[in-house]
């Protein structure tokens, strides 16, 4: 290290990730010479504690995993379980988990894109949106009971039907979001101050992105061409001919930037509206769930022996299950690996070269939701002086640079 | 609305995640966003705990974070006020069986207002908030009454 590079750390009060993490920059000038990652400080052990609980307990543990895909990872390990126990899933079971996914997928991705729109200092951008997403949550509560950690899974189907005065109020709310998605993609992909911050900002391509498997819409504005729904489809999700959304489809080219990660997201809210709509029109009749007495569910997992993969495609990308069960209640073996795990590392490309009042907005690309980044402390080495920058100071570094573009 | 004698000025809160799922911090967040509209009490999110009244605290404190924890409340200026937000702060909730814990957050800082539910719903979380101020207008009172200068 050159002695004319700072380092600044930041964190390791950065949640929303499953772990909040601290960040080690090297800074030359404005310049981010290198970044390291050091996650960890939110570790709670879910694999140990799953090991001590049955699969049926387990299902409320994994929508725990994160709040914010508090559908996905139940999704995914219920098809773990199911796949290692042979269990056939009824039909309007599997539509019925495609719609709540892709539910929270809108959900998810317009969180995001407020909180996008804060990190670059459009705070009424952050409250339209937000006030946007109250409908989705409105409905996921209608359909689930629950805002957030909905509780709809179930090892062999899901716990509540929806039945047809129910769809009526679904066609509802995405009407509403079909009228105000225009509004939302003229913000974001319309104005020139967001152009200005996120065009050619933060820019992974699509080698870096195959070489450090980056998945979901990180990989995705990268130009590469994968989607868990499309390449493997499961669930309703075979019938419906889902295609991985690249951003070619609304500019024409691949920049891989943070302003492509902003147009594949929110094309993909589109995208699950599209999704709901088919699944609704082909809501098929029947059973919702394979076995309905827990007791017996429990003593068939109790006599199950097999290992069992389930796949999901989260809002942030691929999410995997792997159970492995031996003739236990408890099962011997639970690892889940969330996309932000994958999307870490193309950080390190995305940040390298950037200015420090670039950091929020690369770091929020990839969507891990930065809500509390504690402090940062430039130390200058040659005088050892130090100067503690707050999150806010960060934050403000990030708008006065908008405003400094604007003009 | 007319306000009580509780609303002697603006609250302003640091919100700190110790380890949660994250659904109790977007709640949070959902409460600060035009629906539910904290911010027309004059309650405001801060960045840094120096600047705070109240601390919300999320998350069952995992053994890395209980040192931050005690260092974010040692840093926040007296009288405060310390709100749970969340089962799995109160009693460990779904992670109660966990390895790497050291909390609940109560074992770590004192807290004044505990609101329950996974995730509770923005309006308990408003509610807790406001219950934390009434207490910390109290606590203003018996300083300012006690203090030398009188
Ligand atoms: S109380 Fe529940 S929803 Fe809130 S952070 Fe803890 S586990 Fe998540």
């Amino acid at each position: 290290m050159s002695n004319k590079t700072y380092s600044i750390p930041i964190g390791p009060v950065h949640p929303s990730l499953k772990e909040p993490m601290t960040f080690h920059f090297e800074i030359y000038g404005e310049r981010i010479e290198k970044v390291h990652l050091a996650p960890g400080d939110n570790h709670r052990g879910i694999e140990f504690m799953g090991r001590q609980r049955n699969p049926i307990q387990i299902i409320y543990l994994a929508e725990r995993i994160c709040g914010i895909c508090s559908a996905s990872h139940p999704f995914a390990f219920c098809q773990a379980v199911e796949n290692a126990m042979g269990i056939e899933v009824p039909e309007k079971a599997q539509y019925i988990r495609a719609i709540i996914a892709e539910l929270e997928r809108i959900h998810s991705h317009i969180l995001w894109a407020g909180v996008a729109a804060h990190e670059l200092g459009f705070d009424s951008v952050l409250f339209l949106s937000w006030r946007a997403r109250e409908e989705v949550l409105d409905l996921l509560e209608y359909l689930t009971g629950n805002r957030i950690n909905y509780g709809i899974f179930m090892i062999g189907g899901v716990r509540r039907d929806i039945t047809s005065e129910q769809i009526t109020r679904i066609k509802k709310t995405l009407d509403y979001y079909k009228e105000i998605y225009g509004k939302l993609e003229d913000i974001f992909l319309n104005d020139p101050t967001i152009a200005l911050r996120t065009k050619k900002v933060g820019i992974l391509s699509k080698e870096e992105a195959i070489q450090l498997s980056a998945v979901g819409p990180t990989a995705r504005a990268s130009g590469l061409n994968k989607d868990v729904r499309q390449d493997q489809p499961y669930a309703a999700y075979a019938d419906l001919e889902v295609q991985a959304i690249t951003p070619e489809v609304y500019s024409g080219k691949v920049n891989g930037d943070v302003y492509d990660r902003i147009v594949v997201r929110l094309l993909e809210i589109v995208q699950s509206i599209q999704i709901i709509e088919q699944c609704l029109a082909n809501l098929p009749e029947g059973e919702i769930v394979a076995e309905e007495k827990l007791v017996k569910l429990l003593n068939l997992i109790k006599k199950a022996q097999g290992e069992g993969i389930g796949r999901h495609e989260a809002p942030r990308g691929e999410v995997i299950h792997y159970v492995k069960l031996n003739q236990s209640e408890l099962p011997e073996v639970w690892k889940a690996r969330a996309p932000t795990y994958n999307n870490l590392m193309p950080w390190i490309p995305m940040l390298i070269g950037q200015q420090i009042a670039d950091i929020p907005i690369v770091l929020a690309s990839i969507d891990p939701c930065i809500a509390c980044m504690d402090r940062v402390t430039i130390l200058d080495r040659k005088s050892g002086q130090k100067n503690i920058l707050t999150k806010d100071d960060l934050h403000k570094l990030s708008v006065e640079k908008t405003r400094r573009m604007a003009q | 609305m007319k306000l009580n004698k509780y609303f002697e000025r603006s609250l302003w809160v640091f919100h700190l995640n110790t380890g949660s799922c994250n659904g109790c911090d977007i709640e949070i967040v959902a409460g600060l966003t035009p629906r539910y509209d904290l911010e027309r009490f004059g309650i405001k999110l801060v960045g840094s705990p120096k600047h705070a009244d109240v601390l919300l605290v999320t998350g069952p404190v995992t053994s890395k974070m209980a040192d931050r924890v005690k260092r974010v409340y040692a840093q926040t200026p007296d009288p405060k006020a310390v709100i749970v937000v969340g089962t799995c702060g109160i009693s460990g909730g779904v992670f109660y069986n966990s390895y790497n814990l050291s909390g609940s957050i109560d074992k770590v800082i004192p807290v004044d207002v505990y609101v329950p539910g996974c995730p509770p719903r923005p309006e308990a979380i408003i509610n807790g908030v406001l219950q934390a101020w009434i207490k910390l207008e109290k606590l203003r009172k018996t300083l300012k009454d006690n203090s030398p200068a009188k």
